[in-house]
């Protein structure tokens, strides 16, 4: 059976915090196995619109939402889904690495996997593998699992979120600027692992940094004040742009 | 004269200034503890931490009494105020913004202010003026109520550190609201709390007054929390307030015990704040 074209998409989303609109009327699809960027400058309501996909949103004060934002066609705001579910199938990584400080290498990573109970011992340390050389991270790591995860490098922390996250096999990862506190060895890292980790899942990644969006994403979509300017493929809105403002925004004329 | 050699005058006085601040507040902590240990060793042997004491006049004797006492008394005042006090911090750092945990937290604070002795008499009117006796367990309620409002609000201060990143990954991951708390937020946070509480348990250790009025004190060896019960800084108070040499010296002695007690507790709270720090590297 052939997978849905779009795997996540969002139906004139509007995200508000009480009163205040920070998305407005957002509608946009995230095709399966691809890379997604979401460029503009800062407070143009990207993170916002980033968390409304696996509803995190409204765990910020005075979080809500109208529109809808739908996973293989299901309303992921419907009356039957359980945000907590709904997190393990769409994955977050933060801009800051939040590695759990009480814990091993071994348990960030299997952390996801033993919210639902105990799995058998073996089939967790090959989840926990798997997962960490998904995240090229397994080479560096693998003498040294029972280890806090605090002694890693600041790079190799937030591949170990990138682990964790994917190690419950999500089918979305969003990631919200994951190199921003990295540096350049960090970032390219990083970059690489994005490219690699599209075979197996779709990912929309939020960042200021226009080269990685243009190296990385397959689509752009450009945010402005709120809105979603434009969008389309990556080849096309940097050499291309229809809008005016996203011009100006690409050649660096501001934000 | 330059700027620079009165710049670095100036500095050198001010850092004068600071020494002698330190000085000040340091100098009558270590005047005390010298002053236990010159008037008090003296009278320290193996046979003043394990008998007895003896009728007024006779030499010897000890205080084993005062000391199972105090760890009886102090130990059920923790079982009782450390779980209630861990409890409420934990749900005020929780839900910060509820009508509760601010009247909590208010409540909290005028109880930090509250001398001790007036949480003595109110133990009094509680439970010892209803059930007509003294007793160990009208000491621990006391010294209970003294020590929740201490641990209630150093866990809340202690889960407010753990950053919001942290909580946020946990959700993110699927994890639900209670086990984002209880075991990612609470067990960060955790070795601090392990810290607090022991200080705490180190501070109402020493407290005379609330015990004055419910414990009372006494000069036999008892292991029943209903009948009055010996502790150490009643037996200090006892001795010190008696007419004898020889109680006068006890007083000191048993002074100088009880500071040891409490300084084990807080070395015990350095030390299991190490481990853990240790544990990350």
């Amino acid at each position: 059976m052939a997978e849905p074209a779009h795997r996540l998409s969002t139906d004139r989303l509007t995200a508000m915090y009480g009163k205040f609109t920070a998305v407005k009327d957002v509608s946009l699809s995230f095709p399966s196995n691809t890379v997604n960027a979401l460029i503009g400058p800062s407070g143009c309501g990207k993170t916002t619109y980033l968390r409304t996909l696996n509803r995190m949103h409204e765990l910020s004060e005075g979080g809500w939402i109208t529109g809808r934002v739908t996973l293989d066609g299901e309303d992921i705001y419907g009356p039957k889904v359980s945000p907590m579910q709904l997190r393990r199938r769409i994955g977050m990584v933060f801009q800051k690495p939040t590695p759990f400080p009480t814990m091993s290498i071994y348990d960030n990573v299997a952390a996801g996997l033993r919210i639902n109970g105990r799995l058998p011992r073996g089939e967790l340390d090959d989840v926990v593998e798997r997962s960490l050389r998904q995240a090229a991270l397994w080479e560096e790591v693998k003498d040294r699992l029972k280890l806090s995860a605090l002694a890693l490098s600041g790079g190799q922390q937030q591949r170990l979120c990138i682990a964790r996250t994917i190690a419950p096999k999500p089918e979305v990862v969003l990631l919200d600027e994951p190199t921003a506190s990295l540096d350049p060895g960090g970032t390219q890292h990083i970059e690489e692992l994005v490219f690699e980790l599209k075979r197996d899942f779709t990912i929309v990644i939020v960042t200021h940094n226009m080269q990685q969006a243009a190296r990385v994403s397959d689509t752009t979509a450009f945010f402005y004040m709120g809105q979603m300017v434009e969008s389309g493929p990556t080849r096309q809105i940097f050499t291309a742009p229809k809008q005016e403002q996203t011009e100006a925004y690409i050649t660096g004329r501001f934000g | 004269m330059n700027r620079r050699v009165f710049r670095r005058w100036v500095s050198n006085f001010m850092v004068g200034l600071m020494l002698m601040a330190v000085i000040v507040a340091v100098a009558p902590l270590l005047f005390i503890l010298l002053n236990l240990i010159i008037k008090g060793a003296s009278s320290l042997s193996l046979d003043f931490f394990t008998r007895m004491p003896v009728p007024a006049g006779e030499t010897g004797g000890g205080v084993a009494h005062a000391i199972v006492g105090t760890l009886i008394i102090v130990g059920l005042a923790s079982g009782f105020g450390l779980p209630l006090g861990i409890g409420a911090g934990i749900f005020v750092a929780e839900y910060p913004a509820t009508r509760l945990a601010k009247a909590t937290r208010f409540i909290a604070d005028v109880m930090n202010g509250t001398p001790s002795i007036v949480v003595g008499v109110f133990a009094w009117t509680l439970i010892v003026a209803r059930q007509k006796h003294f007793s160990a367990l009208a000491g621990a309620c006391a010294l209970a109520m003294l020590m929740i409002p201490m641990v209630m609000r150093t866990t809340e201060e202690l889960i407010k550190l753990v950053p919001h990143s942290l909580r946020e990954a946990a959700l993110a991951l699927g994890y639900p609201r209670w086990r984002t708390s209880l075991g990612i937020v609470l067990r960060t946070a955790l070795p601090g709390i392990v810290t607090g509480s022991l200080l705490s348990v180190a501070r109402i250790a020493g407290e005379t007054a609330p015990l004055l009025f419910t414990a009372l004190g006494s000069q036999y060896m008892s292991f029943h929390i209903n009948e009055p019960m010996a502790a150490l800084p009643l037996t200090v108070f006892t001795y010190a307030t008696g007419p004898y040499e020889e109680w006068h010296r006890y007083a000191w002695a048993t002074a100088l015990v009880l500071i040891l007690v409490v300084m084990v507790l807080s070395i015990a709270a350095r030390l299991a704040t190490r481990q853990r720090l240790s544990g990350r590297g």
